[in-house]
């Protein structure tokens, strides 16, 4: 039961990256390729309509994750206190930019909001991505479960690591590389003309960057923390995730110049979802590994909810993910297509 | 107090108090807007539509603040309230998960479709995107009354061998009767800060004589729920209320009605000021033998006063909560007095004329805000010295390996936040009601 709800939480933080990864990417993106005020107006409009229900898989993972694992909830979240709350005020200014823009009609104040919205994004994506990094290198947990970490130390590996170090540092750039990449592969579906030609070109000028810190990345967490692969050398079935990773990316830099940008971003997404994947099996059964001793490691056992609960929570679980699932097919049929500016929403 | 527990307390205080001015108005105007889009259907009258569509706009404002400063609560169960989260999470992670796969799916996913997909929607279609928002925010609205509720009559629950607290009975915890009763006034306290809402502009715009027409559309919904809910929030829902706290909770009630000394024949204190180190009400106005009638329904029954309780157990803000409670009480008896005397207008065909009631009724919006607040205040503050009753005390909730300083830091983040946010909704909410519902096609962005 234990595994089966570590499982699920993995698969909604991802479908959370995937999904809420090109609202950031687009973001990322925004004031280089949107020149005009229509073109900015485009790429607004075609996430307006999706970026709160993407945003929401991140609720709604966190929920799950707090019913789930409290243990972990209480002593990750209590930890990462200060960079968890600074996302929280990253969040909201993502927010507040992307919607306060489109009420506002004057030029300095829709430029102001252009700013708030692109700076929150691409914070967004380092932090995200050093966040995946702490987890993966483990953070300094005391006996009784709990911890706190700085914000840094100096910027090396040990026992009481910063959150921020060379390391946390990397995945936070492969995170930026990453989702602007697929976000600019979503502006280019989602518009036309110039427009789209000039995310296409976003996407293809990120690609030789996004493959080499693929590479480094790997090496790294090879360094910094062995025990990533004890699992790939226990089930060598694990490493069909490498191949789902590079060969996406082969995918991404075949398909995009030719402007398959469809086939583009489902690479991409499966990129993505590779790395993530790839990352949880790495971790697998640890949730939250220790850097200070190996035996104050969180794992799936010592961090879940009681028996029943789980057993439970399965039973509305399956019948939630189906109408979410339901909803977001209906939703992303209906937006389908190019976006258009006129006559459409208020 | 110590100054940790202090700043965490503060801290999910004042982002809870600040959040909830903004969902109480989207709760109470979606089943409004769903009115004025039936109508609209029924009719086939593109003033509905455009009625419709303005509180859309409004709403929509409203919805992204609730939706960005709602977050935060969730994160502060783990960041700021880790000891309680691993006491408790099992427990209440149920409700707090449900609440994101069945509530927030289901609002956000609509809202898109509501606000941006009407071009591409049949107006049937784009009626039941407005009936699913209803629905998402409403329930939404269900799962955190139910995890409030457990906090305060907690059910279904057993002890685990760490100490921790962990789900035995799914149903009794999602069907708790605190819950029910709980939901149903905090549902119709948000209805009641819609209505006015509504009623509100409404009477700005006759007064104004500018889109007078739509004014007398809002003042007309608004009148009547909020003469409704007005009255569902005394009476049955407050009433329940009321008597779950007096048999569950007899020490809190003592508190709230600043009742020192046990008796028959309790009165009841309209107005004087808690005197709490001599035990005694300064300057009281009082109706005698009312609270013994109105908790127990008999004249001379004996209500239990706060000296029957040992002092531990004690609410430790009692003059707040006193005024909490009678803010609550006292604005509650203001709107149906309001209402009332509208309805009646409205009824012999004069509101629209009487610039008077057209004044109370422009100048009342702060007010169900202000009751709102209140009526929260009370059920957490009458809650302590518990976080979770009787089980798990306040001060063993907090993270401890947060320090005060690392709570303030982000706690006066937050009041910069929230200080920009909520000038920036001021001024939005504005630009659109000067704007007006008659816009033809109101494309922004």
């Amino acid at each position: 039961m234990e595994t089966l709800w570590f499982i699920i939480v993995a698969v909604m933080l991802t479908a959370y990256v995937v999904l809420d990864g090109f609202d950031l990417g687009a973001g990322v993106i925004y004031p280089f390729i949107a020149r005009t005020s229509d073109d900015r107006r485009r790429v607004l409009r075609a996430i307006g309509p999706v970026w709160d229900g993407n945003e929401v898989w991140l609720l709604a993972a966190g929920g799950t994750l707090y019913f789930a694992f409290p243990q972990l909830y209480a002593s990750g979240f209590s930890g990462f206190y200060l960079p968890l709350v600074m996302v929280l005020w990253l969040l909201m200014l993502r927010g507040i930019g992307i919607e306060f823009r489109t009420h506002m009609e004057h030029p300095v104040w829709q430029g102001f909001f252009d700013a708030v919205f692109s700076l929150s994004s691409v914070l967004l994506t380092i932090f995200f991505g050093a966040a995946l990094g702490n987890v993966v290198r483990g953070v300094p947990l005391r006996q009784d479960g709990y911890f706190f970490e700085p914000l840094w130390t100096n910027f090396k590996l040990g026992t009481h690591p910063g959150i921020l170090d060379w390391y946390t540092v990397m995945a936070g750039l492969v995170a930026l590389v990453t989702l602007t990449a697929h976000g600019a592969l979503y502006v280019a579906i989602k518009t036309e003309g110039e427009l789209s030609a000039r995310a296409r070109s976003v996407a293809v000028v990120v690609w030789p960057v996004q493959f080499f810190l693929t590479c480094v990345s790997l090496v790294a967490t090879y360094f910094a923390c062995h025990r990533m692969f004890y699992n790939y050398g226990r089930h060598p079935v694990g490493l069909v995730v490498p191949v789902l990773v590079f060969g996406s990316l082969a995918v991404m830099v075949l398909a995009t110049p030719k402007g398959k940008e469809k086939l583009a971003f489902i690479a991409s997404s499966l990129y993505i979802a590779g790395m993530l994947v790839g990352a949880v099996l790495g971790l697998y059964p640890l949730v939250l590994p220790a850097s200070t001793d190996p035996a104050y490691s969180l794992t799936i056992y010592n961090s879940a909810a009681g028996h029943h609960g789980l057993v439970v929570g399965f039973a509305w679980w399956i019948l939630g993910a189906a109408l979410a699932l339901a909803y977001f097919i209906f939703i992303y049929r209906i937006f389908r297509g190019k976006v258009k500016l006129e006559g459409e929403g208020y | 107090m110590d100054s940790a527990l202090l700043m965490h307390r503060l801290h999910f205080a004042f982002t809870v108090t600040f959040h909830y001015l903004f969902p109480q108005l989207t709760m109470g105007l979606a089943p409004l807007i769903v009115v004025l889009k039936t109508i609209a259907l029924r009719r086939n009258d593109e003033t509905y539509n455009k009625a419709a569509r303005f509180w859309a706009r409004i709403f929509g404002i409203n919805f992204v603040i609730g939706v960005v400063t709602g977050i935060p609560l969730e994160f502060q169960f783990g960041t700021n309230w880790s000891h309680f989260s691993r006491f408790a999470g099992g427990v209440i992670g149920q409700t707090l998960a449900m609440e994101g796969m069945f509530a927030f799916f289901l609002e956000s996913a609509f809202l898109g479709l509501f606000l941006y997909g009407e071009k591409r929607l049949s107006p049937r279609a784009h009626w039941w995107s407005a009936v699913a928002v209803f629905l998402g925010s409403w329930l939404s609205g269900y799962f955190i009354v139910a995890t409030d509720a457990w906090m305060q009559y907690p059910v279904g629950y057993a002890r685990a061998a760490d100490g921790s607290v962990q789900l035995s009975s799914f149903w009794a915890l999602v069907l708790n009767r605190w819950a029910w009763w709980q939901y149903a006034h905090n549902m119709s306290g948000a209805a009641i800060t819609g209505a006015f809402a509504m009623a509100s502009i409404g009477a700005f715009y006759l007064l104004w004589g500018k889109y007078a027409e739509y004014g007398r559309i809002f003042i007309k919904t608004g009148v009547m729920a909020g003469c409704i809910f007005s009255v569902l929030q005394l009476f049955p829902t407050g009433d329940r209320q009321g008597r779950l706290i007096a048999r569950y909770q007899p020490v809190t009630l003592a508190a709230m009605e600043a009742l020192f000394t046990s008796g028959p024949g309790a009165p009841l204190v309209i107005i004087g000021q808690p005197n709490v180190e001599e035990r005694k009400i300064d300057n009281p106005i009082l109706v005698p033998k009312m609270l013994s009638f109105l908790t127990y329904r008999r004249w001379e029954a004996n209500v239990r006063g706060l000296d029957a309780f040992p002092q531990e157990l004690w609410p430790q803000n009692i003059s707040l909560l006193y005024y909490s409670y009678h803010i609550m009480v006292g604005l509650g008896t203001i709107f149906i007095a309001i209402m009332v005397i509208s309805l009646f207008l409205l009824w012999c065909g004069k509101l629209f004329n009487a610039r008077w009631m057209l004044w109370i009724l422009m100048l009342s919006l702060p007010f169900p805000y202000i009751a709102n607040t209140a009526g929260w205040m009370t059920a957490e503050l009458g809650r302590q010295p518990w976080l979770v009753y009787g089980l798990f005390r306040t001060a063993d909730g907090y993270s401890k390996t947060v320090s005060p300083g690392n709570a303030m830091f982000t706690l006066l983040g937050f009041m910069g936040m929230y200080t920009v946010l909520g000038i920036l909704f001021l001024f939005l909410v504005r630009r659109e009601i000067e704007n007006g519902p008659d816009l033809d096609s109101a494309v922004h962005g």
